[in-house]
């Protein structure tokens, strides 16, 4: 008898988290801070946005890489932000969420025996999509001490012959760290020095606290080699409208588009509607959110170091990465036990890649009230812990 | 810390609590403490209230939106109008406006009598004032930027990546 399934599907490894999810699933009283998702609804003028189009009966496909004003709103984005230029025809296209972007980036650079390296912990997603193109998975342990960013020293110690794809994804989930425009120049200088490509996922770029975010695309050399995923989940509250961008090289794009027409059609259409409105007024609603988020970011890291779980400060995105090592217990045993003792869910931080082990992924898109409700969930948990 | 910052924060919330604005603002209690009284000082921070939905209360209640036109003269203008109107207690809110009308005033009373009598017997024989017209407040839907009523709820999954 025939295997119904490909070897390729069954031999991938599910993710581990989502049977401690179906778990926090069954507890209704259960509170939470393990969402990866902004707490704001999305913007009303945006959503009055997708509606308006529905009334007007765009109903239809667009062309396969997105709407054309969408698209030229991309590549202003990216000139109004980072003095950078992307010819909205060849050199932008819109994808469904910066999920699918990740994949068709992927499948339009990889072929088997390339090499790709992920530095983690990191977004789930990166390592079976480079599995899937049949290429080898190098990863590296990025380590606390260096707030979580990628050195040259590790990249250069994994870099072989082979590598062709490097992923950058700051600011990181789940870390919240953020590489300055000082941290990138040395990535930047081996990634031609090696001849290197980078798929960048900069999807929390307009979640940075500390001055503006600096892409790798920026630095001398490297914008032919760079292909940029972004979208408007996180930065306009928009997860559900599925809604991502990428920006690169033509000839790089070119393939991704192809691959997008086959798999995808388009990116759904009312979501492109409201993107346009987001992308052309939304400016204001972001730096709203920012400070909201900027200001629960530094209650929650001060609020960790004062019960005494060493937390590095974070400086993107809207989480946090403590360690609990000084507890004496592994990743999974903490977000269990405090799931059944505290009924507070967090995200082990192995879910994000097994350097994650000592570590838990706090997210900070929550009220004030939520947060204080649950950190004196966490406070009590260690400090029994502690006492036993 | 930048004090509108400061502002922004607590004007959707006035009752956070001091040290909690200290660490959300980057600061410390002293000095955020310091910046709230200069602000009251300056009357810039003018007042905390709490905004109450009386309809779900046993408190009757009934508000009323008025405008007022008037005629002004060299020895009388706007501001000393303004005063005649805002220092009775059921004036809640007084403006100046553009438009038809030169004043919108908004009343607060007991019962639409007790509204009606005040605008017949207090407001109209005011000197200057040359017509009212009186709009009772049939429900509140918005205040403030708060949705009455509505308690807002998480919609999102419990836990994602």
């Amino acid at each position: 008898m025939k295997d119904p399934v490909s070897r390729v599907a069954r031999t991938m490894q599910p993710s581990g988290i989502r049977k401690f999810f179906d778990v926090v699933a069954e507890m209704p009283d259960a509170i939470s801070l393990g969402v990866g998702e902004p707490d704001f609804d999305t913007p009303w003028h945006i959503r009055e946005a997708g509606i308006y189009s529905l009334e007007q009966g765009r109903t239809f496909y667009t062309s396969n890489a997105g709407l054309p004003e969408l698209k030229q709103e991309v590549s202003n984005y990216y000139r109004r932000k980072h003095g950078l230029t992307y010819d909205p025809k060849t050199e932008t296209f819109i994808t469904v969420g910066g999920s699918e972007a990740i994949d068709m980036a992927m499948r339009a650079m990889l072929d088997p025996g390339d090499q790709i390296i992920i530095p983690e912990p990191c977004y789930v997603s990166y390592v079976p999509c480079a599995r899937m193109t049949g290429a080898e998975v190098v990863t590296i342990p990025l380590q606390e001490k260096n707030e979580f960013k990628l050195t040259a020293e590790e990249l250069l110690s994994a870099v072989t012959e082979k590598t062709k794809l490097l992923v950058l994804a700051f600011p990181n989930n789940p870390t919240g760290a953020v590489m300055t425009r000082e941290d990138l120049e040395p990535i930047a200088k081996i990634c031609m020095e090696k001849d290197i490509y980078v798929l960048s996922d900069e999807i929390y770029a307009e979640l940075t606290y500390s001055g503006e975010h600096v892409t790798i695309a920026q630095l001398p050399g490297m914008r032919e080699r760079t292909v940029i995923i972004n979208g408007f989940s996180k930065a306009y509250a928009m997860t559900g409208w599925r809604l991502g961008f990428a920006a690169g090289p033509k000839e790089i794009l070119l393939q991704m588009v192809k691959l997008h027409q086959f798999a995808i059609m388009c990116a759904p259409t009312t979501s492109q509607y409201a993107g346009l409105e987001a992308l052309r007024f939304g400016d204001k609603d972001i730096e709203i959110m920012r400070e909201s988020y900027n200001q629960r970011r530094r209650y929650v890291v001060n609020e960790l170091n004062d019960m005494g779980l060493h937390c590095f400060e974070p400086f993107g995105a809207f989480y946090v990465f403590p360690s609990i090592q000084s507890l004496q217990m592994s990743s999974d045993e903490f977000a269990e036990q405090l799931l059944a003792e505290e009924k507070l869910a967090v995200v082990p931080g192995t879910a994000f890649g097994s350097c994650g082990e000592g570590f838990i992924r706090i997210s900070y898109a929550y009220s004030l009230a939520e947060l204080k409700e649950a950190l004196t969930r966490i406070r009590h948990f260690i400090e029994r812990r502690r006492q036993g | 810390m930048l004090r509108e910052e400061l502002l922004r924060l607590i004007r959707n919330n006035s009752r956070i609590e001091l040290k909690d604005l200290a660490v959300m603002l980057g600061s410390d209690e002293a000095t955020v403490a310091n910046e709230i009284s200069d602000l009251e000082k300056e009357g810039i921070i003018c007042g905390y209230y709490t905004l109450i939905n009386w309809d779900n209360t046993d408190e009757e209640m009934v508000d009323a939106l008025i405008e007022v036109n008037v005629n002004t003269s060299r020895d009388l203008g706007f501001d000393t109008i303004a005063e005649r109107f805002y220092m009775f207690d059921e004036v809640k809110s007084c403006y100046l406006i553009s438009g038809r009308y030169d004043f919108l005033l908004l009343l607060e009373g007991k019962t639409m009598r007790q509204v009606a009598n005040f605008v017949s017997s207090k407001l109209s024989p005011i000197e200057h004032v040359t017509g009212t017209a009186t709009h009772f407040i049939m429900k509140r839907y918005k205040d403030y930027g708060t949705v009455i009523g509505r308690v807002k709820k998480d919609n999102r999954e419990k836990m994602s990546i």
